[in-house]
């Protein structure tokens, strides 16, 4: 009842605030009034009365301002009266107002947008029910690094295990959908039946994997996403059990999962169908035993990853004889257990965080700045502030104001950050490396509103506060009334420098940071991928006939080379089955014939090429010769590279040496030749080791194979002729993962130019904020010491020395602010090693160079008051006195 | 010559204006006058805190107003206590007689 009443009185009085306040007017006076009515019915004269009244009950000014200030609302008209006149002030002030929320928003805005792409892989948890209880299992190789696991891992994993509920194997799938317009080659995964159990959701259509299907010549049936389903069918329900075609055979279309589900393992999928490996495990040499498989697995409630990870090392350690291993497979370095959400992050968190940090940075900046204006601005104010001090103004209602002032600013500057982060947010998506997992959740959602709005009040306040505490201590309001009409500098110009060595100091760590990778951008560039990539154009075709033959795989691709080799424009064009810097990794052990023991194997790159491979891809050949031109299985070739070559014959010449490469069950390769180092899985990868052979001499065919072609120029120009020549021999294949062989170079160094140019984007601006920092700091020097400027020059002191005074204090807050930057840098540089390549984290180039350009930078900052200060007339100050 | 204090005892204004509009309605210069005349002048209530004690009073819905002609008539504000405000006043009144009543006892007590 009563807060009602409240509420209602208090709204009823802010919403008619002329009728309440004529109200308490009224009753004041009539109060006076009746008071004076009285003395003067006893005969007082009415002058005196009315004086004797206002000595007795004081005056009705006071009395009115006492019954103002009572309830809610008059807090609520107070800060609306400092907002009216915050927002009076900053009109006045175009420049300041401009340069103060554009610096806010770029902060605000900047660190919106990094955190809308860190939060959905550092700050949230997977988007599935039991998002801890879900764990990546790898195997570990001998250096102890993680390996796919073999499906024989995985099948013992489940059977001897008891932490999981369920378990589950997986790997790449990518059918082409034919049937529904243009053959389209769809993203998807291979699963073994548990896979959705794993991830705790279910189909919102139709069902799950049958457990009893996943077997080989187990039944075609295929899950969609909702988007996928959307796309191909138009969302129709009645799909549910008919068929597609997928890679040319009858898929059944099982299920379709919600809408919201994201496949996070890995790559993006978008259709499942099941692995439909044989779980008795044959053989040895079946794909059942080879390192292809991602497995995850969801614990029992109540197990930690640790304990499942005892648990799967204790099965590790201990082979039991009704489940023999291969030798490849022994399972003796332990098994890799971790989080998914840990496995998914790894490579890009160093990434991440870096940005993380760079944009937090640049945030203080521009708060630093902010705080640094509203202080210059409050020093000319102090005057102001004592005025209204000895009018009877409370400090705590000062106090409420200036930080009313600092809100006032920094919501105006969040609200310019948001539109900032809004285009920043779709910059970072398009520049996004394809190590980034989660893209697809990068948005400005509500959690970064919620974000930018704690940003903006956080900035605010300490905007608003820092000067009030600076100018309250350094004198109180008492002097500032003495001092109001006078220009003689104080204390504060100890805060602001520091101000402005923060800022220096802030954006030399930046710029050190960006520095350091545009460095190593360049180290990379000098960096041989051992082959030419120039006027290359690269292409994926993708036999998609279901269950043909080898022979009729090794036609198509014959005769599709020869097809393109026949174009005018074309140098030369090879085929093989996997390509340097796109992203494949099939690896096979590679163990001497004569090796008895299958341990010594190493791991190499496998390609299947067509013999002229390396003429085209312009790769040496540093001993031996090419691949021959037609297989003979009984006696196959085999061409290694350099690394391989050396670690894997002790020092023997390699040529004639016999390997197994694979399966040690098949005849052995005959080294003929050794050719240089390529490239594989990224530039500043070491690994090299790479066997190639030609297809007919493996033992099954490649279904994809990357077509390679060097041209005259203008390899782009190409790329229609060659689909066109490609489709004259079979129009149904798909050709997809188009690209110049430059542009996988650069694409393979993606995520560390991504770092490169949001770093140098922060690095640039934390620059120009403190340029503009310095500037306001020694421009609003110059102008409160005018007068003694002006006194100096009448007394004599030449133009150049009125420079090098002004400049030099500029200066010597600007070097303590590097040494105390580039300080910091050395020690921050840490977080980012993983992101440099070829050059120290304290290469003193970069530190050299940060140094000089942020002189340079506020060089420029303080010439120009310190012109002003020179230019200032003599006579001018004197007559002002 | 000392000056005597004239401040109402802190929190008993509220007392006071309940007891004063206890026996009819009052506008607020009503009520000061009442004040200073039973008191025989120790108690003076400025308009400030007396009309912000009202405001506060009538919110907390101790009391009741409307516009009315004075019998001079004039425009001023009269002042009623509600039931709340009567009930109100009886507990106060009891509250502030044990307290005053211990008040006395303390001083009168040889320490």
């Amino acid at each position: 009842m009563s807060i009602w009443r409240q509420l209602t009185h208090g709204l009823r009085s802010l919403v008619r605030r002329e009728t309440a306040d004529q109200e308490i007017r009224d009753e004041v006076a009539e109060f006076l009034d009746e008071a004076a009515a009285e003395l003067v019915s006893r005969g007082m004269p009415v002058e005196d009365a009315k004086r004797a009244v206002r000595l007795k009950y004081g005056t009705a000014q006071g009395a009115r301002e006492d019954v103002r200030s009572f309830g809610w609302e008059a807090t609520v008209t107070s800060v609306l009266t400092d907002l009216r006149y915050g927002m009076r002030l900053l009109r006045r002030t175009p420049g300041f107002t401009t340069v103060a929320v554009l610096t806010l928003g770029l902060g605000i805005g900047s660190a919106t947008a990094i955190y809308s792409a860190v939060r959905p892989v550092l700050f949230e948890p997977l988007p599935y029910p039991y998002p801890d209880q879900i764990l990546s299992i790898t195997d570990r190789n001998e250096d102890g690094a993680p390996l796919p696991v073999t499906f024989g891992t995985y099948r013992e994993l489940v059977e001897r295990s008891r932490s999981f509920q369920a378990l589950s194997a997986f790997k790449p799938w990518q059918p082409v959908a034919t049937g529904q317009g243009e053959p389209e080659r769809l993203e998807g995964q291979r699963v073994s039946a548990a896979f959705f159990e794993v991830l705790g959701v279910t189909p919102a259509l139709g069902r799950g994997f049958d457990s009893t299907d996943d077997r080989p010549g187990g039944p075609d049936v295929v899950i969609l996403s909702h988007g996928l389903w959307r796309r191909l069918f138009g969302g129709d329900s009645t799909i549910i059990g008919r068929h597609m075609q997928l890679d040319g055979a009858a898929f059944r279309v099982l299920g379709i999962m919600p809408p919201e589900f994201e496949h996070l393992p890995r790559h993006p999928a978008h259709a499942w169908a099941l692995l439909q490996y044989d779980a008795s495990l044959p053989s040895f040499d079946g794909r059942e035993w080879g390192h292809h498989l991602d497995v995850v697995g969801r614990v029992q409630a109540g197990i930690d990853a640790d304990a499942a990870g005892f648990d799967l090392h204790g099965i590790a350690a201990d082979p039991i004889p009704e489940r023999p291993r291969p030798a490849w497979a022994s399972m003796d370095q332990g098994i890799f257990v971790r989080p998914l959400r840990d496995a998914e992050s790894a490579t890009a968190r160093p990434l991440l965080i870096a940005l993380l940090g760079a944009v937090t940075l640049l945030l203080v900046i521009a708060c630093v700045n902010v705080t640094n204006l509203l202080l210059t601005r409050g020093v000319r104010r102090r005057g102001e502030m004592a005025v209204r001090a000895a009018l009877g103004a409370a400090s705590p209602r000062l106090l409420r104001q200036l930080v009313t002032e600092g809100l006032l600013l920094a919501a105006l500057g969040g609200t310019v950050g948001l539109a900032f982060a809004w285009f920043g947010v779709g910059a970072l998506v398009s520049l996004s490396p394809p190590e980034l997992p989660r893209v697809e959740s990068i948005t400005l959602n509500a959690a970064a509103f919620a974000f930018a709005a704690g940003v903006t009040g956080f900035v605010g306040i300490i905007a608003g506060a820092v000067p009030v505490v600076v100018i309250v201590t350094g004198g109180n309001l008492r002097r500032g009334l003495l001092r109001a009409s006078r220009r003689t500098t104080g204390g504060h110009m100890a805060a602001r420098g520091a101000l402005v060595v923060a800022q220096v100091g802030l954006a030399s760590v930046l710029l050190a940071g960006a520095g350091l990778l545009l460095r190593s951008m360049q180290r990379l560039s000098d960096v041989s991928a051992g082959l030419d990539p120039s006027d290359m154009v690269v292409m994926q075709v993708q036999w998609a006939a279901h269950g043909s033959d080898a022979n009729a795989v090794h036609r198509f691709y014959t005769q599709s080379l020869a097809a393109v080799r026949e174009l005018p424009g074309v140098v030369s064009a090879a085929l093989t089955s996997q390509l340097p810097l796109s992203g494949d990794l099939d690896m096979y052990s590679v163990q001497s014939e004569d090796d008895a023991q299958l341990e010594s194997g190493a791991p190499a790159y496998r390609y299947a090429v067509s013999p002229d491979y390396f003429a085209t891809m312009r790769i040496p050949i540093v001993r031996g010769r090419s691949l021959p031109l037609t297989a003979n299985p009984a006696s196959p070739s085999v061409v290694v590279s350099e690394s391989l070559a050396r670690i894997a014959f002790d020092g023997r010449d390699p040529i004639g040496q016999r390997v197994h490469v694979g399966r040690p069950d098949l005849p052995a390769y005959t080294v003929v030749g050794v050719v240089g180092d390529v490239k594989q899985a990224s530039l500043d990868a070491e690994a090299a080791e790479a066997a190639y052979v030609i297809p007919g001499e493996w033992y099954f065919a490649d279904a994809a194979r990357w077509l390679v072609v060097r041209t005259e120029g203008n390899a782009a120009m190409l790329i229609p002729f060659i689909k066109q020549a490609i489709w004259s021999v079979d129009s149904d294949q798909p050709v997809v993962r188009i690209a110049t062989m430059e542009d996988l170079v650069v694409r393979s160094e993606s995520q560390r130019r991504f770092a490169l140019i949001a770093l140098e984007a922060f690095a640039l601006m934390a620059m120009v904020l403190a340029a503009i920092g310095l500037y306001g700091v020694v421009a609003g020097s110059v102008n409160e010491r005018w007068h003694e400027i002006g006194v100096r020059s009448a007394l004599g002191a030449s133009r150049r020395r009125l420079l090098a005074h002004v400049i030099r204090q500029g200066m010597i807050l600007t070097a303590v602010g590097i040494l105390i930057g580039l300080a910091a840098a050395a020690i921050a540089s840490e977080t980012m090693v993983t992101l440099l390549f070829g050059v120290s984290r304290v290469d003193p180039v970069t530190y050299v160079g940060v140094a000089l350009l942020l002189m340079a930078a506020t060089g420029v900052a303080t010439w120009i008051p310190a012109g002003r200060a020179a230019a200032i007339d003599p006579a001018h100050t004197l007559r002002a006195e | 010559m000392t000056e005597h204090r004239t401040d109402v005892i802190q929190g008993t204004l509220d007392l006071l204006i309940l007891k004063m509009l206890s026996a009819a309605p009052l506008h607020g210069y009503g009520i000061t006058k009442r004040i200073e005349q039973i008191s025989q002048g120790v108690f003076k209530v400025n308009p400030g805190s007396l009309l912000t004690a009202l405001k506060r009073m009538e919110r907390a819905g101790l009391l009741d107003s409307e516009w009315r002609n004075t019998e001079k008539s004039r425009r001023a504000k009269y002042y009623r206590l509600t039931k709340t405000g009567r009930r109100q006043l009886e507990v106060e009144a009891e509250d502030w007689d044990r307290r005053a009543r211990a008040v006395g006892r303390l001083l009168k007590a040889e320490a």
